[in-house]
């Protein structure tokens, strides 16, 4: 019964309301290749009994002909996403056995529509990280070539990685600097990071609240237009998410992208970036010159300044929101003598390395003397990132770059942080900016990795990126599939 | 140290004297019924952690949503003290770790006040207006509560204050001693609880002053200011500052320096002790918090709220003058209290307005207070003092008798005009029956007479004294004074 594996959303869809096959033979399945693919280290927590039984429901829903729209999908959870009676950890010991008494917005409406979670996938610490390296319960390892042990990437490493390895149909990401679309990338998968406001941040673990955002892992980009469909939408409870329409992204695919402009910024280049990903970059531009596109080089100098923005507005705002994990109230305490030690004690012990770097370096930079030079500075080169990227999509309708400067290097490979941080160097300028982001697979490199190339867009426009996107899938015709996946 | 005749208010010291300067910083709890940035339930009294939500208690992934209700109440409280209401501003975090602030940092104002610039007009020493500066007003969370004394070894939490929405209102430095201190907290409580936007309730902590203070040689340079936090009462306030002000006296004139700090007040024993130095000051790392947007007002909200404003206590006290004619020492009583207020101008309905403002501020108030009876107690109401005055205005009973009606009022909450039939009360206006008591009297008391027509017109009050007497009080004394008049010449 394996094959069931193969289907995307929307074939599973088809084929469920066919009855070719029951939601329980295909969360059965899903069970299986769970258990197959253990070694990967992908899921934290699984809830196969609460899958279980909600196949029964969905399976009668089909049978009544009552069925929602995602009726009987299996998803695996980044978690990062609080889900009611289901532990969630954000990868941190220190929110170890901390299970919420609430379900995060995005997860419900996955959850609404008739998805069914499979369990809680692995991620960076608290999403800080690009490697699935700083994971409290260790390393996801990538699919391809897993015998070499080689990062997923991250933050949302063991989400891109289940769903390349067919242990998800698909997945939900959050990206606060590129921790959807970096794994994507790594894992061969396509990875959406949506118009900053899209989906809510409700009931997700804050990282850095202006930059947060929550979007589908899937296999395909058809899949990615399903899934946000089904995750978007404004929400009361979240401040920040916008109550902008949410269009049918599913139905409105297939659009020619005939004389439609895209930018190719020449900034989007580094030392050492391999050659096969320039040629999945030139493979692009092809494909889209092909279907009628026209191919504008474009500048955007400030991108140099996206890392060194991030790097200090993103661990300032997470230096607050960690605040919350004191030991107090939820999650893990190691008394001490005084509340200063328990404080201390807990903290010590409950975050990782990257965590308390990030804590102390945002700490710094908002401190009294020093908030003026870096923080503010930094929210100041931050707008204008942001009106660089207003300006160039007055000339072009979409920019085209890779999704990173490497594949899926090594799991211990990176020494030095810098390098490490360098992996986001691609994707962070969109977060920073708030503007939509597509990494989808293009081919493989030599060492038969696969390379991710991205497409970014401008606010709210994630139809006219899963477009374009449609048509490069199209035409890369990106068939492989990783060793490591159940067949 | 006493202060000087010059300037009641100054410190008079070894080296002369030294004027005190005062900046107040007002925390007002905001009347509504939910919390600044939750839904859970403000309500005072509570069960502890029962009015707690998950926004509250700072559970992973809980995002703040601004309450409407609060930002509404603070542009009223903004336009009450006649300040500008700033279209933009922006919610910041304050940052700092303790045990009863779950989120690990108070979402407050800091550089984007939503109230800038205003003022407010208080009575200084001399009875005179002084007008103070409002600084800005800021909207903030307020924190929860750690109890230490619940278990030997352990502190225990009560979120149920977390996040209830406070105004924090800063004065300018404009205060000049202790009593002008008062009676600015009193101004600020009487103006918001007018507007109903903080109940004003100091026992509950509704409202909380930290208060400045800095001594100078009159009009020098401004000396270093020490904060002394979280008082509650006015009394406190006051003796505090004194307090603080004379301490800081002695120490200039003995040669010292005043280090800037955070001084906590002792109630026990009336003094200030220092809590942190500047140097232990926490640095909040503040910054704009990314969870929520910035406030953007429209004019028309704002207009919308200032033409749907109650009348304010100042404006207030200049009609109760006009129109009732009362002096505005007692418009000043009355309006203190919107209660008062309420309560005088359905008891004045129709009648001599400062007869009414006398009845009402003295005795009535007097017996409350001897009783120690909380206004809204108050056993008499509107109506039956309105008919008291009116028999007293139609001379049914005499001012004498109308004391002793009011009592029986206050301790039976009848009607004066039933008391009055009840017990005869009614003034005697009948000449003849007066000239009984008249006749009555000289009679008892002819060796008086005989003294009083040699010579000696002081017993006339004598005499008059001895008819009311007779009559148990209830003869009219013009008609007893008119006939004594004739029968003893």
């Amino acid at each position: 019964m394996s094959n069931l594996l193969q289907f995307s959303i929307s074939e599973a869809l088809s084929l469920l309301e066919k009855k070719e096959f029951s939601t329980r033979e295909l969360v059965e399945t899903y069970i299986n290749a769970i258990e197959k693919t253990k070694d990967l280290n992908m899921y934290l927590t699984t809830c196969f009994d609460q899958a279980l039984e909600q196949a029964k429901i969905s399976d009668q829903n089909y049978l009544n002909g009552n069925q929602r729209f995602f009726e009987g999908i299996p998803l695996g959870v980044k978690d990062m996403f609080c889900t009611k009676g289901i532990e969630t950890t954000a990868s941190s010991k220190i929110l170890k056995k901390f299970i919420p008494t609430y379900e995060s917005t995005v997860t419900q409406n996955l959850w609404k529509e008739g998805a069914i979670n499979l369990g809680k996938l692995s991620c960076d610490e608290f999403a800080m990280g690009s490697s699935n390296e700083t994971a409290a319960r260790g390393e996801v390892i990538n699919p391809w070539n897993f015998e070499e042990k080689r990062t997923p990437g991250g933050s949302s490493g063991g989400s891109a990685a289940a769903v390349a390895a067919k242990a998800a149909l698909a997945a939900t990401g959050t990206d606060t600097g590129g921790s959807i679309r970096q794994p994507a990338a790594f894992c061969g998968v396509v990875g959406l990071k949506p118009t900053y406001g899209r989906c809510s941040r409700w009931g997700i673990v804050a990282f850095a609240s202006s930059l947060d955002q929550a979007g589908p892992i899937t296999r395909n980009v058809s899949d990615a237009a399903l899934m946000l469909q089904v995750m978007s939408g404004y929400d009361p409870k979240d401040s920040t998410s916008s109550n902008k329409n949410v269009p049918n992204f599913y139905n409105d695919l297939g659009k020619s992208i005939k004389s439609i402009k895209i930018g190719i910024p020449e900034e989007y280049n580094s030392d050492g970036i391999s050659s096969d990903i320039l040629n999945a970059k030139d493979m692009t531009i092809n494909f889209l010159k092909e279907n009628g596109a026209e191919i504008i080089p474009v500048k955007l100098p400030l991108t140099k300044y996206s890392l060194p923005v991030y790097y200090i507005v993103a661990p300032a705002e997470a230096s607050s929101n960690l605040a919350r994990y004191d030991g107090v109230r939820y999650g893990a305490r190691i008394d001490g003598d005084s509340l200063d030690e328990m404080y201390e004690n807990t903290r010590n012990l409950g975050f990782g390395d990257e965590v308390k770097r990030r804590i102390m370096i945002g700490t710094y930079v908002l401190s009294s003397g020093y908030y003026d030079a870096y923080y503010l500075k930094a929210q100041k080169v931050r707008r204008l990132i942001k009106n660089e990227f207003t300006e160039i999509f007055k000339q072009v309708d979409y920019l085209v770059t890779p999704t990173t400067p490497t594949t899926a290097f090594k799991l211990g490979s990176t020494q030095d942080l810098l390098t490490m941080y360098l992996n986001d160097v691609f994707t962070v300028p969109a977060s920073l900016a708030g503007i939509p982001g597509i990494s989808l697979p293009i081919k493989l490199d030599k060492n038969k990795l696969p390379v991710g190339i991205q497409i970014l867009g401008k606010d709210f426009d994630e139809q006219g990126l899963l477009n374009v996107a449609k048509v490069i899938e199209t035409c890369a015709s990106f068939k492989d599939t990783p060793n490591g996946a159940t067949s | 140290m006493k202060n000087t005749d010059q300037n009641s208010n100054y410190i008079s010291g070894k080296t002369g004297d030294w004027e005190i300067v005062i900046g107040l910083e007002i925390h007002a709890q905001v009347l509504s019924s939910s919390k600044l940035f939750s839904g859970a339930s403000t309500e005072f009294g509570k069960d502890p952690n029962h009015n707690v939500s998950l926004v509250d208690a700072a559970m992973p992934g809980m995002l703040p949503v601004i309450n409407q209700t609060c930002i509404k109440q603070a542009i009223k409280s903004g336009i009450a003290l006649n300040a500008e209401i700033n279209k933009y501003s922006v919610f910041d975090r304050k940052n700092y770790f303790y045990a009863d602030l779950p989120q690990g940092y108070q979402i407050s104002q800091y550089k984007y006040p939503i109230v800038g610039e205003g003022s407010i007009k208080i009575t200084d020493a001399n009875g005179e207006d002084k007008v103070i500066g409002i600084e800005r007003i800021h909207l903030e969370q307020d924190a929860g509560k750690s109890l230490h004394d619940q278990h030997p070894s352990k502190s225990f939490i009560d979120l149920n204050r977390t996040g209830v929405a406070l105004m924090e209102i800063v004065s300018k430095p404009d205060l000049r001693s202790p009593e002008e201190a008062a009676s600015y907290v009193k101004k600020i409580r009487t103006v918001l609880r007018y507007i109903e936007t903080c109940d004003g309730n100091m026992e509950q902590g509704s409202l909380r002053a930290d208060c400045n203070v800095s001594v100078r040689k009159p009009n020098g340079d401004l000396g270093t200011r020490c904060e002394i936090k979280n008082l509650n009462s006015i009394k406190f306030i006051s003796q505090a500052i004194q307090y603080e002000a004379e301490r800081q006296v002695e120490i200039l004139e003995n040669g010292g320096v005043i280090d800037q700090e955070t001084r906590l007040f002792d109630t026990s024993t009336g003094e200030t002790r220092s809590m942190r130095s500047k140097e232990d000051a926490h640095d909040y790392r503040y910054f704009p918090d990314p969870d929520l947007l910035p406030l953007e007002l429209s004019d028309s909200q704002i207009s919308e709220i200032r033409s749907d404003m109650p009348e304010l206590p100042d404006q207030l006290v200049e009609r109760l003058i006009s129109e009732y004619g009362i002096t505005k020492y007692d418009a000043n009583v009355i309006v203190e209290e919107k209660e008062y207020v309420h309560y005088y101008e359905n008891s004045a309905k129709n009648r001599d307005g400062k007869l009414v403002v006398n009845w009402m501020t003295s005795e009535l108030f007097g017996l409350l207070k001897k009783n120690n009876i909380q206004f809204n107690q108050n056993p008499i109401s509107p109506n039956h003092l309105n008919e008291l005055v009116e028999l007293i205005e139609n001379k049914t009973i005499s001012g004498k008798i109308a004391k002793d009606v009011f009592e029986i009022m206050f301790a039976t909450s009848k009607s004066p005009k039933m008391i009055v039939k009840e017990k005869g009360l009614e003034q005697v206006t009948d000449d003849s029956v007066i000239e009984d008591f008249v006749d009555q009297v000289i009679n008892e008391n002819k060796d008086k007479v005989k003294e009083y027509l040699s010579g000696k017109d002081k017993l006339f009050g004598f005499f008059i004294g001895q008819v009311m007497k007779v009559s148990q009080g209830k003869a009219n004394p013009g008609l007893v004074n008119k006939i004594l008049k004739s029968k003893l010449k």
